[in-house]
């Protein structure tokens, strides 16, 4: 088990944003985030991360976790000069080959060394997951990789990720809106639903949650 | 014409810029220019506590522009006003407060117009002894936060998931720019400092490959920013802050002129 949240909350003033979340990724298990816009995907993620403190619950992680992430976006600012290169070495210095290889994993290893201003959506999110692979990652978490790139270049993304979780017995939570891939590829899924916790609960007839239960009843 | 208050000055200013070209890109990448400007105008309130408890003026400045950081360190965590807004009250409040603690002293000999403007007569042994141990400091200082501050410009997620304390860099290089200001008051004034910070590297930026890049150039750009407006300074008798600060710009202009250069990436 890398990571393992019981009963997680995540409160902003008074409603709460996610709360009574069960959650666990174990080496190798490709774990499912899905959940409409503003279900809390986002900071469910933050969360494991400990980028924010949870109000209620616990979290449990490995020690000495390594632990990639592919955030969302990056909005770069266009003053500040970085090569794909730099980009990726921005966290951490490592040896040319390690760089190389990070870079030929994700397909970008023949790219040269351009500004990263150059490179299309779906160049760049596989560079920021080469960015999380220099690190060796037990537990890689990506925020909707695919968002803003195309269908094709979304499957890429997938079989990529695939592949890495395969190479490097890797845990990897990834959030999606792509039910679909979720129900056919994930080990688990876990489906928030929005305002669940709001006084009056409209969420009910969520089709990802509605989904993730039937696909739960029938397994 | 090269008089030892001039060689003083011309020091200073080098040793300065130095320090500016570099923190300058961070004021650039981070969109700080208010923040700097908001560290530079609280130099009168410290001015004025020097005044008053009898301190050396860069010393007094130092402390103040670094209560201010701290200020809104803590502020900008616990307060749910934006930023801009915060910084305006800390900015226009230490002017205010600064201005009316200084009315109080009529006979004090408290030269606001070099204050404002820069005066190069004014720099001695001490001064210069101070900005070259400083920026000696502020560089090494500056090298070591490098990269987590870098991340943090791009992400402070990205920089926070990596283990490199990004919190801690953001705070440090806050001091170090209360540091900067402080020690550039003399040279280029209150008003203008915050352009040395942002001009040499805008000028350099579509030259630069890579932010280590950038930084080494609006070093050299802010040298000779400094040289050059310190020698119109002493020839033309006009404000050595301001001369400076034109010829910063007029070498801003020269690199957009050469429109068939090649452009580092995006403008």
């Amino acid at each position: 088990m890398l990571v393992k949240a019981t009963d997680m909350g995540v409160r902003r003033g008074e409603r709460w944003i996610i709360r009574h979340v069960e959650l666990s990724v174990d080496r190798g298990q490709l774990i499912y985030l899905i959940g409409a816009n503003g279900a809390g995907k986002s900071t469910c993620a933050k969360a494991i991360l400990g980028l924010l403190d949870i109000d209620e619950g616990s979290i449990d992680r490995t020690p000495a976790l390594e632990v990639g992430y592919v955030p969302q976006r990056l909005a770069l600012n266009p003053t500040l000069p970085l090569t794909v290169r730099r980009l990726i070495t921005l966290t951490g210095r490592f040896p040319g080959t390690r760089i190389e290889s990070a870079l030929a994993s994700v397909g970008l290893h023949r790219l040269g060394d351009p500004p990263v201003t150059t490179l299309s959506g779906g160049e760049f999110q596989r560079l920021l997951l080469a960015r999380a692979l220099l690190h060796r990652p037990d537990l890689l978490v990506l925020d909707e990789p695919a968002q803003g790139v195309d269908m094709a270049g979304a499957g890429v993304l997938l079989d990529l990720i695939q592949d890495i979780r395969r190479d490097l017995q890797c845990g990897v939570l990834l959030i999606s809106h792509d039910l679909q891939a979720a129900m056919s590829t994930g080990d688990d899924v876990v489906a928030l639903v929005p305002h669940e916790h709001d006084e009056r609960p409209f969420g009910l007839d969520d089709p990802y949650a509605g989904a993730a239960r039937r696909a739960a009843g029938q397994a | 014409m090269l008089d030892d208050f001039f060689m003083r000055a011309l020091l200073a200013g080098i040793g300065l810029a130095m320090v500016t070209g570099p923190a300058g890109c961070f004021i650039v990448w981070r969109r700080l220019a208010y923040f700097g400007e908001t560290i530079a105008h609280s130099a009168l309130l410290g001015v004025a506590i020097a005044v008053l408890v009898d301190l050396h003026l860069v010393i007094g400045i130092f402390f103040t522009a670094a209560l201010v950081v701290l200020a809104m360190y803590y502020l900008e965590r616990r307060d749910t006003l934006p930023t801009d807004t915060l910084l305006g009250l800390l900015s226009h409040g230490g002017l205010a407060v600064g201005l009316v603690l200084l009315s109080f002293f009529p006979n004090m000999r408290v030269d606001l117009q070099a204050l404002l403007f820069g005066d190069i007569l004014a720099v001695s042994h001490v001064d210069l002894a101070v900005i070259w141990g400083g920026g000696v400091i502020a560089l090494g200082l500056l090298w070591w936060i490098w990269r987590p501050l870098l991340a943090a410009t791009v992400s402070p997620d990205l920089a926070v998931v990596a283990g490199l304390k990004p919190e801690r860099a953001q705070l440090v290089f806050g001091i170090l720019l209360a540091a900067v200001i402080a020690a550039a008051i003399k040279i280029v004034g209150v008003l203008l400092i915050v352009a040395l910070l942002i001009i040499p590297s805008a000028a350099v930026r579509r030259f630069a490959a890579s932010p280590e890049q950038m930084a080494a150039g609006a070093a050299v750009v802010g040298m000779m920013a400094v040289a050059g407006g310190l020698f119109a300074s002493a020839t033309f008798d006009t404000p050595s802050g301001p001369s400076i600060v034109v010829t910063a710009l007029v070498l801003f202009i020269l690199t957009r002129l050469g429109r068939t250069l090649p452009a580092g990436g995006a403008r």
